[in-house]
């Protein structure tokens, strides 16, 4: 009997929490403000996966809702000019208390990361970042240790505050939404300012939702001949990446950089050159659909990795390459 | 200036680790300190060289089992003065203690044993739970600033000016006035290798030590690990003997390219 009470007790407070279950969207701050970025739709898709609730978006400006996905039902806009960790925090706070959403979700990137644990804080939560898998609205796979082991891990806080992997999750489809757009009144903070930002400008696709990906290690010996490499991107439309090593000795600029501590890339083609393959940078290609490696060092670890290894002077094989696709 | 830094005992970072039914094996596994932290010992210790920083103090702070005792040695004998270390049997490598706590655990040190800390230097993330969290967590506790992924950090009036990596290249953040915390990226330094006679002096340096659980932080783990396990491993690949072969298995066999 009284089991029988206890289990219906259970039923209906799950029943309850499924009813009440929405969640907010932090959206990475998007350099085209008429599209949503890459990151953003990976973090939308991941959170259909979370429950059937209403999900929120959260911008720092306005956007058209056309450009959105329709499975956005309201667009928050800050209306703030940065994108400081401070500012978005506070933002995250007082969309909280205003409509007590059940999940907060950010994009893994380098933003997401300065943002959420700040904003986790200001809720008194516990987040769990980096998820690669979604098996239920508190069950969720995250790696650890650089990859080499994956976690599944179960969250009991009563706000589930959550960063996802672009590249484990589809981009949403933008299919446009009917949502309104409603004003967050944010207070301005003093702790940080804005100084200035120096962003690399290219015209190839972006390293972390690229197709292709064209990546050179300590093996391309100096910064110019990095445009072999931009070559061969070009002629297959990829982007180009860097191992630790190249960023390191001043080849290339650190947003290039793929692993454990930079960017993570699944592309469906990754050819490493001159890349000898640490346990750091496979965590950051290791998901890439087909791993090609051109390297001179039959040894090197990257050749056991890869689909296809050319064990050949990277100096004669990618030009080659490059002039017979 | 008074400054506390973050040190963490991890596996070192050229293991390849195993996984077991309780999570990684860690029996007998070489440890280190974590490469981040050891950049953020650096930059505290070039602070404390640097005249016009005018730093009284370096203390650094570890959180773990007894032989966090020999991380704290290490962090001394680059030029750390004193040491604390937060004892607890605990895994820290995200099975047990997590991030959350351990920021709470830094705060309670601030509030209540270090009253004066005007910067918090660790590192963006260590390299076995790879969460990046205590830093930003910290300072959300705190109400303090923050600079993640910190590539340069230069003294700015009573403040920071601070170049930190962003998705798409970098950016320069002000911080008006201290206190605040900074988390140190890759390129923030390089760090120096303790001499013989700083390991010595080190050994002389006061450490505390204090158990994790008279800070009335709540250790219990918000998010439970239910199960560990390895990642489906890659098929093997192949050797192609030249470019015409592999152009062929590209095109026919992977169809990733036209």
């Amino acid at each position: 009997m009284l089991s029988t009470i206890a289990r219906r007790g259970r039923l209906l407070s799950t029943s309850i929490s499924i009813r009440c279950a929405s969640t907010l969207i932090i959206a990475e701050p998007a350099s085209d403000v008429s599209a949503l970025a890459p990151s953003t739709l990976a973090a939308i898709s991941a959170a259909q996966k979370l429950h059937s609730g209403p999900i929120t978006l959260m911008l720092n400006t306005s956007i058209d809702p056309s450009v959105v996905p329709s499975s956005i039902s309201t667009i928050l806009n800050t209306n703030q000019s940065d994108s400081l960790a401070e500012t978005i925090a506070a933002a995250v706070k007082k969309a909280q208390e205003t409509y007590s959403f059940s999940h907060i979700v950010a994009p893994a990137t380098k933003f997401g990361s300065n943002v959420l644990p700040r904003a986790a804080a200001a809720l008194n939560c516990s987040p769990i970042t980096d998820i690669i898998d979604i098996l239920s609205e508190d069950t969720f796979v995250r790696p650890i240790y650089a990859g080499s082991a994956l976690a599944k891990v179960q969250s009991t806080e009563v706000v589930k505050v959550l960063s996802v992997r672009s590249t484990a999750f589809d981009q949403a489809e933008v299919d446009g939404s009917s949502a309104t757009v409603v004003d967050l009144d944010v207070e301005k903070q003093i702790l940080t300012e804005f100084v200035k930002a120096n962003v690399s400008k290219s015209d190839r696709p972006e390293l972390s939702s690229a197709n292709i990906v064209v990546s050179g290690g300590r093996g391309m010996k100096n910064g110019e001949n990095f445009h072999l490499l931009e070559a061969l991107a070009d002629k297959l439309g990829g982007a180009v990446g860097a191992s630790r090593a190249a960023v390191d000795a001043g080849y290339v600029p650190n947003d290039l950089q793929v692993g454990q501590t930079g960017k993570v890339v699944a592309p469906d083609l990754y050819i490493a050159v001159g890349i000898s393959g640490a346990i750091q940078h496979l965590s950051g290609m290791k998901d890439s659909k087909t791993i090609v490696a051109i390297n001179s060092d039959a040894e090197a670890p990257i050749m056991q990795v890869a689909d296809y290894a050319l064990c050949q002077d990277l100096f004669k094989a990618v030009p080659e390459l490059t002039e017979k696709l | 200036m008074k400054i506390l830094v973050g040190v963490k005992r991890v596996v070192d970072y050229a293991v390849k680790v195993r996984v077991g039914a309780d999570g990684v094996n860690l029996k007998n596994v070489k440890m280190s300190l974590n490469p981040f932290c050891e950049i953020a010992v650096e930059e505290a210790v070039k602070l404390k060289e640097n005249k016009a920083a005018n730093v009284s103090e370096v203390v650094a702070l570890s959180v773990g089992p007894k032989q966090c005792q020999e991380t704290l040695r290490t962090a001394l004998a680059m030029g750390c003065d004193r040491g604390i270390h937060i004892s607890t049997d605990l895994r820290t490598d995200y099975m047990e203690l997590q991030s959350d706590a351990v920021a709470k655990l830094f705060q309670k040190v601030i509030e209540e044993k270090e009253k004066d800390i005007h910067l918090v230097l660790v590192g963006k993330q260590a390299i076995d739970s790879d969460c990046g969290q205590v830093g930003p967590a910290l300072a959300g506790y705190m109400s303090w600033p923050q600079c993640t992924f910190a590539s340069k950090v230069d003294l700015d009036g009573d403040g920071l000016l601070v170049e930190r990596e962003t998705d798409s290249g970098t950016e320069t953040i002000k911080v008006p006035k201290l206190p605040a915390v900074v988390t140190c990226d890759l390129r923030l330094n390089t760090p120096r290798y303790a001499t013989l006679p700083n390991i010595m002096k080190a050994k002389k340096k006061k450490v505390d030590t204090y158990k994790a659980e008279e800070f009335g932080v709540d250790l219990e783990v918000k998010n439970k690990v239910l199960e560990v396990y390895e990642p489906p491993s890659r098929k093997e690949g192949i050797l192609v003997d030249d470019v015409d072969t592999l152009i062929d298995k590209l095109r026919n066999e992977a169809s990733v390219i036209q």
